[in-house]
This record gives C-alpha cells, sequence and structure tokens, in this order.
C-alpha cells in the first residue's frame, strides 16, 4: 500500500505528459485536467486516511534505502497538505475551462498546471532536501512560465520582480542546502534531525538555519521580501492567481513547518524568536498594505502576506496549541483565499474590472454572488462561526498562553485591519450603486454567459469547505492536533524513515 | 528556391543543402549509437539528444521550417511529452513487479551464437531523456526561426 504515496507526484506528472502530447487538441487538454486533478483529490484523500491509520506512509525510490536514496514520506502534515492540493488543483481546473483564452490554451496552460501541482504535490512528500530543491525548481519554472502567459506589459513587469527574488531565494535555498551537506555529510530530512544535533559548532548551525529562514520566508512571502508577490499576483489570469494564492507560498510555509520542527530545533530560543519577530512584522506590514490598495486582486495579494504572518507565528511560538493553530490556519486559509480570488474573476467576468472604483451594484442584481464573497471574505477577517474564527481563536489563545502580548496584540489588530479591507471591497463592489460608464449586461444577466456556472461550481464547493470547517471543526481540529503531536515529536519521523536504527 | 529562406540563413549554398541531406541520417545514426552506448561508456541520453538536435538543426538551416516540419511529421511538443511517458513508464515497472518506485529492471535476451542485449528500465529512462531533450531544443530553434520570418 506504500505505493500510494507517490501516486500523487505521478498523476499530474503523466497528465502534463498526456496533455503535452496531445498538443493539438485543446478539448482533450481540458479532459485530461479535469480527469486527474480528481483522481489527484480522490488519491489524495485515499493518502490521508492511509496515513491516519500508520502515522507514516514511507516509500524509498529505486529500492535505495534512507539516508542514501530519496525518500518520500507523508506523516499527517504532508498528507493534509496534498489534500489541499487536490482540492485546489481540481477546483482550478473546473473554474479554468471557462476563464482561460482559447490562446493561452493553446500555448500550454494545461501541462504548466499539472507541472505546477507536480512540483507542490513533490515538495510536500519528498523527505530529502536537495530532491525538495529540485520540486520547487519544478514548481517555480512552471509558475514563471504561467505568469508571463498572455505577455501583457503589466505581466512582464510584475514577473520581472517574481523571477529576480524567486531566483534569488533558490540560489539562497541551494547554498544552503550545499553547506548542509558539508557540514553533515547527509541531505536526508530524518537522518538531518540526528546529525545537526551532532554538530559541535553551533554558530554554523545557527547561520544554516537563517539561510533557511530567509530562502523559505521568499518563498513565503514573509517581511521583509515580500513585495514581489503583491506586486505580480494580480496580473495573470484569475485562475493562475487563485492557484498561486492558495497553494505557492503555502509550500514555503509548509517548509519552514518541517525543518523547524524536524531539523533545526537545536536552538529554539534563537531561531523561534527570529521566526517570531518575522511573522509579526509579517502580520502588519500586509494589513496595513492593504488598506492603501483599491484594486481588488492586489488587496488580496496583501491579505496573503499578513495572513502568512499568522501560519509563521503559529510555527514560532513552538507550543503544542500554536502549532495546531498554524496547521488549522494553513488549511482554512488555503480554502479560503483561493475562494476570494475566485470570486474576484466572478466579478471581473460580470462587470469586466478589478478595480473597486469601477464595480458596484452586485449585491443588488446577484444577492447570491454577494454571499459567497462574504462567507470567504468574514471568514478571512476571522468572524465566528466560520473557519477563520477557530483558526485566529487558536493561535491567539496560544498566544496569550505564552504571555506574548505584544505579538497577540498585533495578530489581533491585524484582524481587524483584514476586517476593515473586506469591508471596503464589500461596500464598494456589492452595496455601492454601479458607475454609470460600466456596462451591467453581464450583470442583470441581460446577456447571458453561458459558461457562468463553471465559475460558481467552485466557488460553491470551496465555500461550502469553509463553512464545514467551520460549523463543524471538532473532526479538523483533532487531525491538526495529531498532525502537530506528530511534529512536535520528530524522533517519530526519524524512526519511521531511517528505521529501527538509533 | 523550393520556399522561402530563414533570414537566420544568409548563405544558401549547393554545398550546404546537400550536406545537411547526407550527414542528417548518419548524425541520427550517430546519436542512436551515443544513446545506445551510453550506460557503461561516455553517451546517455541527453548528449545523444542533442547530437539529434543538431542534425535537425542543421536541416533545419539549409531546408527552412515547412520542409522540416514535414520530415519530422510531428509536432516538437508531441516528442517532449513521448519523453517524458517514456521517463514515467521507467519508474512504473518497478512497482508493476512488487518493488518500489524507479527500481531499475534489467532483461537480457539471448540472440544467438554469443550476442546478448540487455534491456533495462534505464535504457528505457535514457530513451525519455533523448525524446525529451530533442523535443524541448527543437521547440526553441523552430520558434526562434519562425519568429525571424
Amino acid at each position: 500500500m506504500s505505493h500510494l504515496v507517490v501516486i500523487p507526484i505521478l498523476i499530474p506528472l503523466l497528465a502534463a505528459a498526456l496533455s503535452i502530447v496531445s498538443w493539438r487538441s485543446v478539448s482533450l487538454q481540458r479532459w485530461i485536467a479535469i480527469i486527474a486533478t480528481g483522481a489527484l483529490l480522490l488519491v489524495s484523500i485515499a493518502l490521508l486516511q492511509l496515513t491516519r491509520e500508520h502515522g507514516f506512509v514511507v516509500m524509498h525510490m529505486g529500492d535505495w534505502a534512507a539516508p542514501f536514496g530519496i525518500t518520500i514520506v507523508t506523516d499527517l502534515l504532508s498528507a493534509i497538505m496534498v489534500v489541499l492540493t487536490g482540492i485546489i488543483g481540481f477546483s482550478i481546473a473546473i473554474y479554468s475551462l471557462a476563464t482561460t483564452p482559447e490562446g493561452h490554451e493553446r500555448f500550454g496552460y494545461y501541462p504548466l498546471m499539472h507541472r505546477l501541482l507536480a512540483g507542490v504535490a513533490g515538495s510536500f512528500l519528498t523527505g530529502d532536501i536537495f530532491n525538495l530543491y529540485v520540486w520547487f525548481e519544478v514548481m517555480l519554472l512552471s509558475s514563471f512560465a504561467l505568469l508571463t502567459l498572455g505577455g501583457e506589459r503589466a505581466q512582464m513587469e510584475g514577473a520581472i520582480k517574481y523571477v529576480a527574488l524567486n531566483l534569488f531565494s533558490s540560489a539562497l535555498l541551494l547554498s544552503a542546502i550545499g553547506l548542509v551537506y558539508a557540514t553533515t555529510g547527509t541531505l536526508n530530512m530524518a537522518d538531518l534531525g540526528q546529525k545537526l544535533a551532532q554538530v559541535e559548532h553551533h554558530g554554523m548551525v545557527n547561520t544554516l538555519a537563517m539561510m533557511f529562514i530567509v530562502a523559505f520566508g521568499i518563498k513565503a512571502a514573509a517581511f521583509p521580501l515580500f513585495f514581489w508577490l503583491p506586486a505580480s499576483y494580480h496580473t495573470p489570469l484569475v485562475g493562475i492567481s487563485a492557484l498561486f494564492a492558495g497553494l505557492l507560498t503555502k509550500v514555503g510555509v509548509y517548509c519552514l513547518y518541517r525543518f523547524f520542527t524536524l531539523i533545526f530545533t537545536g536552538d529554539v530560543d534563537y531561531t523561534h524568536t527570529i521566526l517570531l519577530w518575522g511573522a509579526g512584522v509579517t502580520m502588519l506590514s500586509g494589513g496595513l498594505g492593504a488598506a492603501a490598495q483599491s484594486e481588488f486582486r492586489r488587496i488580496l495579494s496583501f491579505h496573503i502576506v499578513s495572513q502568512i504572518g499568522y501560519m509563521i507565528l503559529g510555527l514560532a511560538l513552538y507550543t503544542p496549541l500554536a502549532i495546531v493553530g498554524g496547521v488549522f490556519y494553513i488549511m482554512h486559509h488555503i480554502i479560503v483565499k483561493t475562494n476570494l480570488f475566485l470570486v474576484s474573476g466572478l466579478v471581473y467576468r460580470l462587470l469586466g474590472s478589478y478595480d473597486l472604483k469601477e464595480l458596484g451594484g452586485v449585491y443588488r442584481h446577484r444577492p447570491g454572488v454577494a454571499l459567497l464573497f462574504l462567507i470567504p471574505a468574514l471568514s478571512l477577517a476571522g468572524v465566528p462561526p466560520l473557519s477563520g474564527f477557530f483558526a485566529k481563536f487558536i493561535i491567539i489563545r496560544a498566544g496569550i498562553e505564552v504571555s506574548a502580548w505584544t505579538i497577540t496584540g498585533i495578530a489581533l489588530l491585524v484582524g481587524l485591519l483584514t476586517l476593515y479591507s473586506m469591508i471596503k471591497i464589500w461596500v464598494e463592489v456589492f452595496w455601492k450603486t454601479v458607475p454609470e460608464n460600466v456596462n451591467t449586461d453581464r450583470l442583470t444577466g441581460a446577456k447571458p454567459d453561458k459558461g457562468l456556472w463553471l465559475l460558481l461550481l467552485p466557488i460553491v464547493g470551496l465555500a461550502a469547505c469553509t463553512l464545514f470547517i467551520g460549523l463543524s471543526g471538532q473532526p479538523i481540529y483533532e487531525l491538526a492536533d495529531a498532525a502537530a503531536e506528530q511534529l512536535l515529536n520528530p524522533a517519530l519521523y526519524i524512526e519511521a524513515v531511517l528505521g529501527t536504527q538509533p | 528556391m523550393p520556399e522561402k529562406r530563414s533570414s537566420l540563413v544568409q548563405v544558401n549554398t549547393v554545398i550546404l543543402h546537400t550536406a545537411a541531406l547526407l550527414l542528417l541520417p548518419l548524425q541520427i545514426l550517430f546519436s542512436v549509437f551515443l544513446l545506445l552506448r551510453g550506460h557503461d561508456e561516455p553517451g546517455g541520453g541527453f548528449i545523444a539528444g542533442l547530437v539529434a538536435t543538431g542534425a535537425v538543426a542543421l536541416y533545419l538551416f539549409a531546408h527552412g521550417v515547412e520542409s522540416t516540419r514535414r520530415i519530422l511529421r510531428f509536432e516538437p511538443q508531441e516528442f517532449l511529452g513521448l519523453g517524458l511517458l517514456f521517463g514515467l513508464a521507467s519508474a512504473l515497472i518497478g512497482p508493476l513487479v512488487g518493488e518500489p518506485f524507479f527500481t531499475a529492471q534489467w532483461y537480457t535476451l539471448y540472440l544467438g551464437g554469443n550476442t546478448e542485449v540487455k534491456l533495462s528500465t534505464v535504457l528505457l529512462f535514457d530513451v525519455g531523456v533523448y525524446f525529451t531533450v530533442l523535443g524541448a531544443l527543437l521547440m526553441v530553434v523552430i520558434s526562434l526561426t519562425e519568429a525571424e520570418d
């Protein structure tokens, strides 16, 4: 049964290859996209189930036992992340059917999407830090291409910042991996968890930890190098924005969780204090940045940054409750944030703009769409009883328990800022009357729109997930709790990968 | 002049024209030789793919894009996808015989006399690399040539 652990990587890879082979037939590529992402979702759920039963699922590629070969391994956190990848991938595939212009489809939209998903799933599942780097590159190269697909001026401008900073981060990551190998002679994460503790030179270990913090911090869009994200995420097609918003930065966050619970746990006072202040400033800068924006997707982009702060905060507090909160937050955030981007695309389809000044009147003509915005928006801001409330509640409570008053204060303040931004969007897009020069044919339904249900389907589905997490939070909380327990006992992970060795 | 020349090629001589026709099969053969030799000796899928691309690129410079597309029969992207499929297939044979993914499998074929051929998933992977490199590079070269026109 342990073969199952590789399938979530193989499915998107196979789908990418098949899509390229059927380069000439766009309709075939569309079918492959739906079937492959659907299969990915099903397999990932089965994998989560298997991981819950066994704790860990491990496979050594090519039968080369760890620590020499590449290990593919899931613990509960990885399995949860892969399920989220499946959910987002499937939603985006459906959404893309109606929102991707034919030109984009002809130039490899679907193969790139599959590659991106393969890179993301690979990053979540690998147990080897060099292999992690490779999956990062698979993911980033696809994202570069997706970001510039279409080749408009604004896209190029955003892409330059995106590519420059991400390449810098990759170079830093690669150097750090090289230094880790020089210091310990191993690349296997579980093996590193043991060996770094034995390194005499603590200064070296802390330096390496800092390099990883910066490298993953850039990928996660944490302060101070977050500005590539709001500069680029509002430029591509909305389906691509939503895919990036849901998954890419969270890979950085996942890696921080993996590295700073498994590998760099020797000097928690030092590393996690830096993470703590990084998290605080990230929250603030994201929240304040959003307040100054008046473009739908840019506001949402800045709020990715602020929310990343909460997730890192959960890791930085490093108490059992805080880690539970962090894992819960990641689950909630991926679904909600993707959904908000999908709603922004829906509004764009109805009114033809992302600029708040050019929008309005959606509540009057389409109250259902307004409701679909309200669910994720209020959830993001942390209004009970939606998923975001519990996520924030757990983290803030964890902060209070360790008397981290300043950071808890910042977290609460940023919650208010988020609410402010969501209300701003609500007032401008949904309440205010439509500006006179805007064409409202599609909004009022005067001009029929055949593909609209394809946009609504994933939005409704993701909103249902949000409601489910909020209204029956107990099973999700238990899952996060079990994942956190594994993260705080790295010995279990090490034993699962390396076998019975000491 | 059979068709419009790309501006990449300023000089169009009979020598180049004829040489490209003669060299194409030789270079393809040589690339296959490199591919098969590559497991224990210098060679392998990547280098062989480069050599094959070189052969087609030379033909492209001498005879133009349309003629090249005609002899290729498939889009470069299709070669690329085919290569990826070969690579995946080499990973999938391991689990079919109950071993982890990517575990190398070896089969020896005895042809009469003292001749034996070793077939392996490693070779399959190399073939995948060959087609991927060929497809990716041809995509670049052909796109650039078309952009020039």
